[in-house]
């Protein structure tokens, strides 16, 4: 057998706060090994120290506060024994690594010409005409278009994407040996995403390079690798051909996480949303899911009929406005009682937008919004206040959403007391019981949020929504910060609640398997505009617009078997719903091609 | 059936030690704070004890005047024979004072208006060139100015140095207001259709608190230089009350041939201002562990 690349025996990192604290180990004792031309995906949830274990090989921990142990060989050599000076050789020639946060990765005051141009005459000792030279054929090898007049460009002007392949392009600048990649996609549009797959894999097999990915996401490990590594609190749990850990994972963690996650086309055939089947993480007991009943036949909850919301953009001497971020155009759509509308697209699409326009947390400029009856649009001061108790909203990032100063049992209580709506006392014994009701225990209420998981603390977020008993709810990328098997959960959780309390949802997701699990009717937004809105069977199995179809044939697939169904898509950007000041909106008509199902034509 | 928490092992808890111990450890991982707070606590303590043992700051005896230190004069005595030590640490009595009274003034009046110009945008634009404006005028010759019109009390002197200091206050509020005000949990406070004043006080204020401390200590720094340059001008408190400028002024011309009479009031300033900047620093990384210097 050939020596591997990377070969890393009883690899156990651990960290301190200070130097007078005691040491606590991330990752315990690893091994594992990585062939030329080979991809080893390591998955994990938050914490499982899969990112720590490629700083680890790349000795980027800070000195003082952490510590490596055990034996990380490249070609033979040991690395974590060389000094710090010939380290710094291996990183960006013979390692070299790509990030999650392609806006952060670069450098703002350089353009991304030079960026690259500088790794290849560090470490290759090109001259400067050839280092311009070699990049611009890498700018084109990364399918950057017209990479020539790219080269003197600044990062802020590329796109996700494109700052994503100028990386890509950054560390195959001086031919490495390894590629780490870590959560590289994380950050991009679906779309994007699967050009960015595409591209690694290609620029593999022709380079031999091995590669070393990190990522939480089972649709991209099928995707992706060869061999998977499943890590769990810092341990190595399972390893194997990717094939084989789909197929016959032993480890009831390896199984839950796989349960968990959303594969597109697993409703199919099925009118109505269904709970996540479940496997317990320690014990491998299975939770059978369990479909929903259908939306009432009921007047509608909440209408919305030609919402308009635009941000003005001012510039020239005296900021005056050039023009509008046309950010939700011309959008209608209803929702009855225990329905669950999904709003799907991809980052700027004018999703969250309509959220927040229909909650008058974004002041919309036209259009009309009734909210059980009440005309939402037309409210001001108290009556606005009031008229949001019928809905209520769920935010993304469940460390943001709770104020980390004020004890869980306040915030939940806090709509209730200054709605008015009874006494501190009859408030926290609903705050208890809501409490109880999402999962956690009464007896939780006088902690700060920092003690509690990402996933409780969503679910206390959802407590202090459920606090005014809603009509709605806004779920805005509710679930998208959260990690697979958390998420499978509080999806389990929204549709508990529906069910018992015959909530609606107005479900804002980027993230299509999901979207296809909870919905009832999905609307699909493209640049501030629904393209698309229908029954959830139509837009899953009959999409009718050509940006439907593309969105949904860019989701990963969590089937390593259905690999060779490759995407080769043209390189295509999101456009930006900017508009000059002049610009008037083109009418727009939808055309209806089944029950209820809508197509922009 | 459900795994909840999915968060890293916890480290194992430190070994039960005792207080003094942990004091210990305490001084080791914040030694600037606890030496800043030290010197100041200190220097506070002497300066409201001074009459139970220092003696008295004004009794003239000309008979022994710029006498060296001695066992009587700890640190001499100046050109009126008064004892030096006795005035310097009664003069500590003014500094401090003014220093503390600058500081809670400044982060009293700058906390509120920052507060408005961070939360309404209507209040923003006029603040903000308001601010703009009391920044341009020179702090020292401001209050001089107003010292002269208005006559020297210790009431006056801390109007005048205040007034400068407040667009720093207000500036540092506004900017954390800025970044908090549409957070999310503020966010879902409104559309819970929590009250302003709520909103205000329990989502936005604790934000400020941290950096205002931090300010704090900065400003009094600032306030207690001040006023010492004030009294070295003769701008400062009525000439018969000890502070350390005015007794640095009227030594001046002994200085050769009695330099304590200049370097005790002197080393007095330097080390309150030092260990109040101490205490700022420490209490900035005390507060916010994320500036604490990495490796």
């Amino acid at each position: 057998m050939t020596e591997p690349v990377l070969s890393v025996r009883g690899l156990t990192t651990s960290f301190r706060a200070d130097a007078f604290s005691p040491w606590s180990t991330v990752v315990r004792d690893l091994s594992f090994d990585i062939g030329a031309g080979e991809t080893l995906a390591i998955v994990g949830e938050s914490g499982s120290g899969k990112s720590v274990t490629s700083l680890s090989v790349m000795r980027l921990l800070a000195e003082r506060t952490s510590r490596i142990e055990g034996s990380a060989k490249l070609e033979g050599s040991e690395l974590l024994a060389l000094p710090e000076a010939k380290m710094r050789k291996v990183r960006g020639s013979a390692i070299s690594m790509i990030f999650q946060e392609p806006m952060t990765s670069l450098n703002p005051m350089m353009t991304i010409g030079s960026q690259v141009a500088e790794v290849m005459r560090c470490h290759l000792g090109l001259s400067a005409a050839e280092a311009k030279a070699e990049a611009i054929r890498l700018f084109e090898k990364v399918r950057i278009p017209n990479a020539k007049d790219r080269y003197d460009t600044h990062p802020h002007k590329l796109s996700g994407g494109q700052r994503q392949r100028v990386m890509i392009a950054m560390a195959l600048a001086a031919r490495p040996k390894l590629l780490i990649a870590d959560e590289p996609t994380t950050a991009l549009d679906v779309t994007i995403q699967g050009q960015i797959l595409d591209l690694i894999k290609d620029l593999q097999v022709e380079t031999g390079m091995a590669v070393l990915f990190i990522t939480h996401d089972m649709g991209v490990v099928a995707e992706v690798s060869d061999r998977t590594l499943v890590m769990l609190r810092g341990d190595k749990v399972e390893e194997g051909s990717t094939a084989d850990i789909f197929a016959r994972g032993k480890h009831p963690y390896t199984r839950a996480l796989l349960s968990a996650v959303p594969r597109l086309g697993s409703m199919a055939g099925r009118l109505n949303p269904a709970t996540f089947g479940l496997i317990d993480m320690t014990t491998g007991e299975a939770t059978p899911e369990r479909a929903l009943p259908a939306a009432a036949d009921a007047p509608p909850v909440l209408e919305v009929k030609n919402l308009c919301t635009r941000f003005e953009v001012r510039g020239g001497l005296f900021a005056r406005v050039t023009g509008a971020v046309h950010a939700v155009e011309d959008v209608s759509f209803d929702l009855r009682p225990g329905e669950t509308l999904s709003l799907v697209g991809e980052s700027g699409c004018g999703k969250s937008t309509t959220g927040r326009s229909i909650l008058r947390l974004t002041h919309p400029r036209a259009g009309d919004i009734r909210v059980d009856g009440a005309a939402m649009h037309a409210l001001d001061g108290k009556a606005l206040r009031e008229a949001r108790r019928a809905i209520q909203m769920v935010f993304q990032d469940p460390f943001a959403s709770l104020n980390p100063r004020v004890s869980v049992g306040t915030a939940i209580a806090e709509p209730f007391i200054e709605q008015g709506l009874g006494t501190q006392a009859e408030a926290r014994e609903k705050a208890g019981q809501l409490l109880e009701r999402v999962g956690l225990s009464a007896k939780v209420m006088n902690r700060l949020p920092h003690e509690f998981s990402g996933g409780q603390r969503q679910r206390i977020c959802i407590a202090r929504a459920l606090m005014l008993d809603p009509k709605i709810i806004v779920a805005d990328e509710s679930v998208s910060a959260l990690d697979v098997s958390i998420k499978a959960q509080v999806c389990n959780l929204l549709m508990d609640l529906q069910e018992s309390l015959g909530l609606s949802y107005l479900f804002i997701s980027h993230d299509m398997a999901v979207v296809e699990r909870v919905s009832h009717r999905v609307a699909v937004m493209y640049m501030g505009e629904i393209v698309e809105i229908g029954p959830r069977p139509a837009i899953f199995e009959r999409p009718q617009h050509a940006y439907t179809q593309k969105l949904i044939a860019a989701v990963p697939v969590p089937d390593p078997a259905r690999r060779v169904l490759r995407r080769k898509q043209d390189i295509e950007e999101i456009k930006s719903p900017f508009r000059p000041k002049d610009f008037q909106p083109p009418k727009r008509e939808w055309r209806e091609v089944g029950a209820g199902h809508f197509v922009q034509t | 059936m459900t795994l909840t928490a999915s968060a890293p092992d916890a480290p194992s808890p430190a070994p039960a030690t005792s207080a003094l111990s942990q004091a210990w450890l305490f001084t080791r991982r914040h030694p600037t704070l606890v030496t800043g707070g030290a010197i100041i606590s200190l220097m506070a303590l002497a300066a409201l004890a001074a009459p139970l043992f220092a003696g008295d700051p004004s009794t003239m005896n000309p008979a022994v005047r710029l006498r060296p230190p001695s066992a009587q004069a700890w640190l001499g005595t100046d050109h009126l024979g008064r004892d030096v030590f006795a005035r310097v640490i009664y003069g500590a009595r003014v500094s401090l004072m003014v220093g503390l009274l600058v500081a809670l003034v400044a982060i009293g009046v700058g906390t509120v208006v920052g507060l408005v110009a961070g939360y309404f945008r209507m209040a923003d634009a006029i603040v903000t060139r308001l601010m703009d404006g009391i920044m341009a005028i020179p702090a020292i010759l401001l209050a001089i100015a107003m010292v002269a019109l208005m006559g020297a009390s210790v009431w006056i002197l801390i109007l005048a140095i205040v007034l400068p200091e407040i667009p720093r206050v207000v500036r540092l509020v506004r900017s954390v207001v800025l970044s908090v005000r549409d957070a999310p949990y503020v966010e879902a406070a409104r559309a819970g259709g929590t009250r302003l004043r709520v909103i205000l006080s329990r989502h936005i204020l604790p934000s400020t608190v941290a950096p205002l401390i931090v300010q704090a200590t900065y400003i009094c720094a600032a306030a207690i230089i001040v006023e010492s340059a004030l009294s070295f001008l003769g701008a400062g408190v009525s000439p018969e009350t000890p502070t350390w400028g005015s007794m640095i002024a009227q030594s001046r011309s002994h200085l050769a041939r009695a330099p304590w009479t200049v370097f005790a009031p002197g080393f007095a300033l330097a080390l309150v201002v030092l260990s109040v900047n101490l205490l700022g620093d420490g209490l900035r990384d005390y507060l916010d562990p994320r500036t604490t210097r990495r490796a």
